[in-house]
């Protein structure tokens, strides 16, 4: 950006001399974007520290200051992301201050002036940019956020029965999934000194090779705790290709669906039910 | 007439880019009118293969695409094809890499002859230093 804002300076002389004008103009029309979600106030503290900035980059030579706008608007555009506005509510914020300060040229009817203002318009537009990359990497964060979270939430370790825990699995069980699923089981077997576990994989679209390792990895980390594991919700689809993979469960006991499993683990632990008569 | 859904490249660079090709493929395997059994299938190869890529040849691509051949019955068959292709290292030993139980990474050495036993047409070219490229087909029945 050589040249900077201001050119010869008359837009910097003008930003100066204009200041509660333009900063006027320029909070009502970003106030009109975000009607409501921002308090005038906290718009207008924004825009000020924003406005002050702009004003001083025409005298800027060591780039200083362009550094500062850069920060203050990434800022600006990450709170905004986290808020939920619109990325075009979140670029008008910056644009909109093309609109006050045209306005504020128009009425001091400097043709001179008018010249620079394409440079600074341009100026302003590479700075919206700023606003827009910064704006959809912190999306991108939200989202990386939810996955994490989600991660958490989508692997619960239930209580089926006295002795008897549940592990229903659902989606893709990668690596990170798995260590997960792994210390909470073992954690609630310490907790509730079970001596059973059954893992549903009914939910698992599909069972590969990296599927199969970290279920047996985690059946035989149980067994060490003195647990017996059943893998459940093993669908036809899964079985045959688990069978044209090769994969061998060993001496592993799985059942078709997690009611099997179930019946399977209360009579290994001595429960019989019976239907009241 | 329903939309298609329609093949493509995909960029094999990390675990979440595995789980799109999986999807890929698996969209591709319904449309294409695949048994529940034969889509778990091809899915199931697609899979190992794009980890395989991903892990040893460190990165690549896998384009997914239907295809078709005449058929003496009814018109023509369709199926799905995908290839993977990589810059990697290469298979110094194509048929120590193809044989059940070998491992250079600490998996179950099931991969590669794993997915092969899964679809109807496998052919793996590699070479030392070159790179590798698997090609997978399977037809619907």
């Amino acid at each position: 950006m050589s040249g900077g804002a201001g050119g010869e300076g008359r837009i910097a002389a003008l930003l100066g001399s204009r200041e509660e004008a333009v900063l006027d103009r320029w909070t009502a029309l970003v106030a009109e974007n975000v009607r409501g979600r921002l308090t005038e106030r906290e718009l207008r503290a924004e825009l000020t520290e924003l406005y002050g900035l702009l004003a001083r980059v025409h005298d800027d030579a060591d780039g200083t200051v362009r550094g500062e706008l850069r920060a203050a608007l990434a800022e600006m555009s990450r709170s905004r992301a986290r808020q939920g506005f619109s990325p075009s509510e979140t670029a008008v914020g910056v644009f909109a201050v093309k609109q006050a300060v045209l306005e504020a040229v128009e009425e001091s009817g400097d043709t001179e002036a008018y010249r620079e203002f394409a440079r600074f318009s341009a100026f302003v537009d590479d700075l919206g940019l700023v606003t827009f990359e910064t704006y959809a990497a912190e999306r991108e964060q939200v989202i990386a956020d939810q996955a994490e979270q989600l991660l958490e939430l989508s692997t619960p370790v239930v209580k089926l029965w006295d002795g008897i825990l549940g592990v229903p699995l659902v989606g893709t069980l990668d690596s990170a999934r798995t260590q997960i699923v792994m210390e909470s089981l073992l954690q609630m077997l310490v907790e509730t000194g079970s001596e059973h576990a059954v893992i549903d994989i009914t939910g698992v679209p599909a069972v590969d090779t990296e599927v199969a390792q970290h279920l047996l990895k985690t059946v035989m980390a149980a067994r060490l705790m003195g647990t017996d594991c059943v893998i459940s919700g093993i669908r036809p689809q899964i079985a045959q290709t688990i069978v044209g993979l090769g994969i061998e469960f060993g001496d592993i006991v799985t059942k078709a669906t997690l009611a099997d499993a179930l019946a399977y683990a209360l009579d290994r632990s001595g429960v019989s039910v019976v239907k009241a008569v | 007439m329903s939309r298609e859904p329609a093949g493509g490249e995909l960029p094999i660079a990390s675990h979440d880019d595995v789980v799109r090709v999986r999807q890929l493929a698996r969209s591709l395997a319904a449309a294409a009118g695949m048994s529940l059994v034969d889509q778990t299938k091809i899915v199931t190869a697609a899979s190992e293969l794009a980890r395989n890529t991903l892990v040893y040849g460190g990165g690549g691509t896998a384009r997914v695409e239907r295809v078709e051949r005449p058929s003496p019955r009814a018109g023509a068959r369709a199926g799905v094809r995908i290839v993977f292709s990589d810059d990697g290292p290469g298979i110094p030993d194509v048929d120590q890499a193809l044989a059940e139980g070998w491992t250079s990474g600490g998996g179950l050495g099931l991969g590669l002859p794993g997915a092969r036993r899964l679809v109807d047409e496998f052919d793996l070219d590699t070479e030392p230093g070159r790179g590798t490229t698997v090609t997978v087909t399977k037809w619907c029945r």
